[in-house]
Order: C-alpha cells, then structure tokens, then sequence
C-alpha cells in the first residue's frame, strides 16, 4: 500500500495551504475531511504494516503505524473539537491562520513516523516544533507570547542535542558502512552489531535528553506545563496526545539500534531513572495545580514517565503494555483537553476554583470529562486500566524490576490528584447564573469518540490492533 | 628531525586553527554588549564553518562539500544575519545589557565549560576520517559554550544567537566525524535551519510588539 503513505504525505499539507484561502467553514470541513483521509490510510496500515514508498524515504513497520494510528485518530478527533472551538465570528484572518496552522502541524507528526531515517525524523520533529510554536503564540496575549518563546527556545536547544545524536550514530554506522550512506533503519538495524560500543551509548544519552526534551521527561520537560496550557485548547490536545507521543517514537528509533548494538541493559537504565524522575516530579505537582490545562499538563509529564519506565522492564507483555499506553494516552488526554476546553469556555476561567458544578452546566461534556479523568487515573474499563495493568505485570514478572511496585504507588498518586479535581469541579454546585448547555454539539461528538475509542482500547482491542503491538513490541526486541 | 616528524601538517593545523576559531567568536559573542556585534559575530563563525567545510572539500577532494559550504554560506553568513540585522534596525533597539553575571565571571564558567567539554568528548574513543579527531572536542566545547550563552544572557536576540551558533558547533562536529553524509540529507537540515530562523524572528517580533523591549525580563509570569 505505497500508495496510502503518499497521500498521507500529501494530503494534510495541502488541506494547510488550501486553508489559507478558504472561507474558515470551509477550512473546517477541509480539515475534518483530512482528518478522516488519514484515519483512513492508517487504517489500511494496520493489517500490513511493513510498506515503502518513493524509493525507500517512506518506511513504515509495525511500530511506526501504532504511532500512526495515535496520530491520526488524534488529528480526526481535534479536528472535529476545533469546529466547535473555534467559531467562524472570531474572525476570517485568525481562523484562516489556525487551520492552516493546525493542519500543517498534524502533518508534521503523521510524516514524523513515515519517514525512513534518523535524519530525516529529526527534521520532522523539528518541523512538529517551529509549526506548534506559532500555534501556541497564536492567541496574542503576553501569557501565550512568554510560553511559545520558551518552548521554541528550549525545544529547538534539545533538538540541537538531537541532531548531535543523530551525527553520532551516523559516525557509528561510518565503521562499518564506510564514508557515506543513507541513515535509514533497515541498514542501521543490519549493521548495529557491529557499530563501537562506547559511540552508540553516547548517542543514545544525547538522543534521550534530546528528543527527552520534547516528550516532557524531566529535568527537561519545563516549556511543557506552559505551552499547554496556553496554546488554544485543540493545540494542547495535540501538544499533549501526539506531539509528546511521536518524541518518544524518535527516542525508540535509537533504543532499538542502541538495543541490537550494546544490549538492552544501558538503554534500560537511563530511560528508567529518567520515568522514574518524570513519574515523581509530575505526582508531587499534580496534586498542587490550580490551573485546568496545567493540571493536564503535569498528567502528561506522568504519563511519559510511565512509558519510559515500562520500556525499561524486560518482559516483552510490558513492552506490549507501552505501545497500548501510547494509543490509550492519546484517546484519554484528547478527550480531557476536549472537555477541558468545554468548561473553560462555559466558565470563562481555567481556575479550578472557579470552576463548579460542571456536571450540571454541561450535561454531556461534563460528565465526559469526569470519565476522560478516571481514565487518565487508570480507573477500569478504560484503555489505560489495561496498558498500565500490563506495564506492571510486566514488571513484576522479573524480580530485577522491582521498581513495577514503586510505579504503582506513583500512579497511584497522581491519580489522587486527579480524582479530587474531578470531585471538585465536577461535582459541586451550580454557580448562580450560569447557563446550562453545551456551547458546542462538534466539541460533544469529539468527546464521544475519545471515550468510545478508549473504552474499546480497555474491554476489547480489535484483534488487528493487538497483533500490531505484538507485532511492534517485537520489533523493539 | 624529531621535531619535524611531530609537526602537525598543514592540513591538520589549518582545520584545528579553523574549528578554535569557531569557539573563541563564540565567547566574543558570550560578552558582546551589542546585538548587532552578536549576530555580526554570528556571521563570522558561519564565515569559518562554511571554511573549514571548503577545506575539507578541496584536501579529501569531496565533491558534496563543495556544495555543502556554498549553501552554508549564503543561508548562515548572509540570509540569517541580514533577517536579524534588518529586524534590529527596525525595532531600533542596540544596546542591550542583558549580562547576567559580569562579564568575567561568565567568561571564567565558559573556559572552565569549555575545557571539560573539550577533554570530555576529546577522550571518547571517535576517530576521525578526515579532520583531526581534536577539533571533534573543540566542536563539544562550542556547543557548551553556547548552551551558556542562551543561559547567561537575558535578551532575546542573544538567546537566539545563541541556538543558532549551536547548531554551527553540531555543524564542525559533523564535519569532522560525519563528513560523508549525504548531500541530500545536509541541505534538508540547512533548510529546516532556515525554517527555524524565521520562527525565531517572527516570535522576538512578537515579543517586541508586546513589550517594547529585547530583554526576557518581563516574561515571569510563567514557571514552568
């Protein structure tokens, strides 16, 4: 199916352009078309996933389609948000600009997972961070002008880091392919047993602080709680759910050269003390936020952590557990942000001591929200029940990663936090003069498929979808 | 006798001489009160990269470099400083005193940065095809040195100086232990580097806009 990766190539950047131009009704229907053609292609992955195109710059496997469908289901869903967020009244120049924007950012993170090649995924990500730092400037208030400033400054320096990594491991593959060739992964994984220890650890280190950066693993993950909250509300739910999510498929792309050329145990290591660190740091904040989008934000800190720290147990059913974590992170925190966008709208504040009664406000986002909450806290029947249940059993099942018993009660802690926001602002009493109703029925339907997306992913993945993270999670053996 | 046979040759004197250069216009921009004597000096460090690419070029005779330097000229030696130059004289902003420290102590962090970067990667096991395998070293201790600079200065012309000059350090270190890779490949990152150039000018303008003034001192509200 070459075929699919070119119009994936070409289709979102093309809807960006045409955005430009258009009506912005027409820009929101263009992008919500171009989120279901992505879908679409994806989805004609999942079977096969193993594809080229153009000569070999397009590859896709197993683990860049599971990334794919992240991305793409993401991309759909916000599209459908963002025509409910983002009314034609705020103006043609302004809604013109965040299509085409918006359109142009989701094609950074579909293409991210479709090129073949270190240095060609470095310039994607690159490409995912200049996009989302306009996005996130887009709103012209000093706050969004202070957060896209520092995100593009400390995003772009991490990214320098990267581009070092990715020079490094060229150099590795030089020993044994000679002066020139092409980065691609197929070559890299035929030659790695053969690359010089010390240089691929090297590269490895700087790739995880690299493109550690934009995945939010502490200590570099500072831009993050304040481009997310920020940014407009469909930007931090791609912010959140994808961007994050396709940071950390560049960082498997060297754990796995890393892994044929040194062995697991180094690339182990380094992810689990930076999980660990990211999984405190974001437990102890969570419970003190009294921002809205913060609060999410800090949440997906928590996450990232917690897939670092399950690639670093040795137990294949964890590995399996991540991948699922990655497609269950994204369904949950999109419809978070979604219902988050919804209550900020309604309540005029992100102040969550502002925000009561949503329940009652909004009779079907609210209580939407509480569920994507509970998700997020890893509550059954959701996705994340399911993918944490099989980190930690994955954990578990070898006494060397005892550190499975230590996640669980760190989990457990940013889910407190959680749950008592979701108590506080959901539950409480309607403030007097408050309207009840939805502002939006797009933003009600984007929600509804996140939610039926991650219960799916929690009572019963499609079959086709668990053989592609068997199928991943063996590539990442 | 002996002392000749322990002479560097031309060739290795030549691109270690070339790749110092690179670092010590990196601690002239670290204490430059200027913007505009920053982003000159800016222009001058990619005056050397765009150099020693060309050296190479013509002593390993290889062909991609040639166009390599070329194009790292024109984009980092004229476009780029002339996008940020036109932006200063517009903005009419010159002098900006955004030392965190004073200069000799910001000085004293860079060498001693300097020097553990440079002893650090110099004692890797990375050998070199075609540039003297030292000159990887001063490329790490550059890209310490500009890491400081984004840090110890205050302003945002600075700050972007400062990721631009990193990515000429990651450019030395390329050169000297990647020389090989694919032309294709190095004009895509060059490109992106343009991408990010303009983002970067479009945000300080916004910034300006906003606040009337280069400093970062006013954007506390946010904690991270």
């Amino acid at each position: 199916m070459a075929w699919s990766l070119v119009v994936l190539l070409i289709a979102p950047v093309t809807v960006s352009l045409a955005c430009l131009w258009m009506p912005v009704r027409v820009a929101q229907a263009l992008s919500v078309a171009s989120g279901a053609l992505t879908v679409a292609m994806v989805t004609i992955l999942v079977p096969a996933p193993t594809t080229t195109a153009l000569g070999g710059w397009l590859r896709v496997d197993a683990l860049s389609v599971v990334f794919l469908v992240a991305v793409a289901f993401l991309y759909l869903a916000t599209a459908l948000f963002a025509v409910g967020y983002v009314r034609p009244a705020v103006g043609t120049r302004y809604g013109r600009r965040f299509f085409a924007g918006f359109n142009l950012f989701a094609w950074a993170m579909v293409i991210t997972p479709v090129v073949n090649g270190l240095a060609l995924l470095w310039v994607a990500v690159e490409v995912t961070t200049v996009v989302s730092a306009l996005l996130v400037a887009i709103d012209d208030t000093d706050r969004a002008a202070e957060a896209s400033w520092k995100y593009l400054l400390i995003a772009s320096m991490g990214l320098g880091i990267a581009l070092l990594a990715t020079v490094v491991m060229y150099y590795a593959g030089s020993t044994v392919f000679g002066g020139s060739y092409q980065l691609f992964y197929p070559k890299l994984m035929a030659g790695a047993t053969h690359f010089p220890a010390p240089v691929v650890r090297l590269s490895f280190v700087l790739a995880v602080l690299g493109y550690g950066t934009k995945m939010g693993l502490v200590p570099v993950h500072t831009w993050l709680p304040d481009a997310h909250s920020e940014a407009p509300t469909p930007v931090s739910a791609l912010l959140s759910g994808a961007l994050l999510a396709v940071s950390f498929y560049a960082i498997l792309r060297f754990y796995q050269v890393s892994v044929r050329a040194i062995g697991p145990a180094f690339p182990r290591n380094v992810l689990l003390g930076l999980g660990v660190a990211s999984l405190a740091l974001a437990a102890l904040y969570l419970a003190s936020q009294r921002d809205l989008k913060r609060l999410l934000a800090y949440s997906s800190i928590e996450h990232m952590g917690v897939l670092a720290i399950g690639m670093s147990f040795s137990a294949p059913i964890a590995v399996v557990g991540v991948l699922l974590h990655v497609l269950a992170h994204a369904a949950a925190k999109g419809t978070a942000f979604f219902g988050a966008g919804s209550a900020v709208r309604k309540f005029g504040t992100k102040d969550l001591g502002s925000i009561r009664g949503g329940i009652g406000v909004l009779p079907w986002s609210g209580p939407m929200l509480v569920l994507a909450m509970l998700g997020l806290c890893a509550m059954p029947p959701f996705g994340i029940f399911r993918s944490e249940f099989l980190i930690v059993s994955g954990g578990l099942s070898d006494p060397k990663d005892a550190i499975g018993a230590v996640l669980v009660v760190l989990v457990t802690l940013g889910t407190l936090g959680l749950s008592w926001f979701a108590g506080q602002t959901m539950l409480g009493s309607v403030p007097e003069g408050t309207v009840r109703g939805e502002t939006s029925r797009f933003i009600v339907a984007s929600m509804v498929l996140g939610l039926v997306a991650l219960a799916v992913l929690g009572v019963h993945p499609p079959a086709q979808l668990s053989n592609l993270l068997a199928r991943a999670a063996g590539e990442l053996r | 006798m002996v002392a000749a046979m322990n002479a560097p040759s031309t060739f290795t004197g030549g691109s270690e001489a070339i790749a110092l250069a690179v670092l010590l216009t990196e601690f002239a921009m670290l204490r430059a009160p200027l913007s505009r004597s920053q982003v000159r000096l800016y222009a001058l460090q990619s005056l050397a990269v765009s150099g020693l690419a060309l050296f190479v070029a013509i002593t390993k005779h290889l062909d991609a470099l040639y166009a390599l330097a070329a194009l790292s000229f024109v984009l980092k030696v004229v476009v780029v400083p002339r996008i940020v130059i036109r932006f200063l004289r517009e903005s009419r902003v010159e002098l900006v005193a955004s030392h965190r420290l004073g200069v000799a102590s910001m000085v004293l962090i860079s060498v001693v940065a300097a020097a553990f970067g440079f002893f650090v990667v110099g004692s890797l096991p990375i050998h070199a095809k075609f540039l003297p395998t030292p000159s990887f070293g001063l490329a790490g201790a550059e890209i310490l040195v500009a890491f400081l600079l984004v840090i110890l200065r205050s302003d945002v012309v600075s700050q972007a100086v400062g990721f631009f000059s990193l990515e000429n350090g990651v450019s030395v270190a390329s050169l000297v232990i990647a020389a090989g890779l694919p032309l294709i490949l190095e004009m895509v990152l060059l490109f992106d580097l343009l991408v990010a150039v303009v983002v970067f000018g479009v945000l300080i303008r916004v910034h300006h806009g906003r606040t009337q003034t280069l400093s970062t001192d006013p954007l506390e509200q946010l904690r991270g």
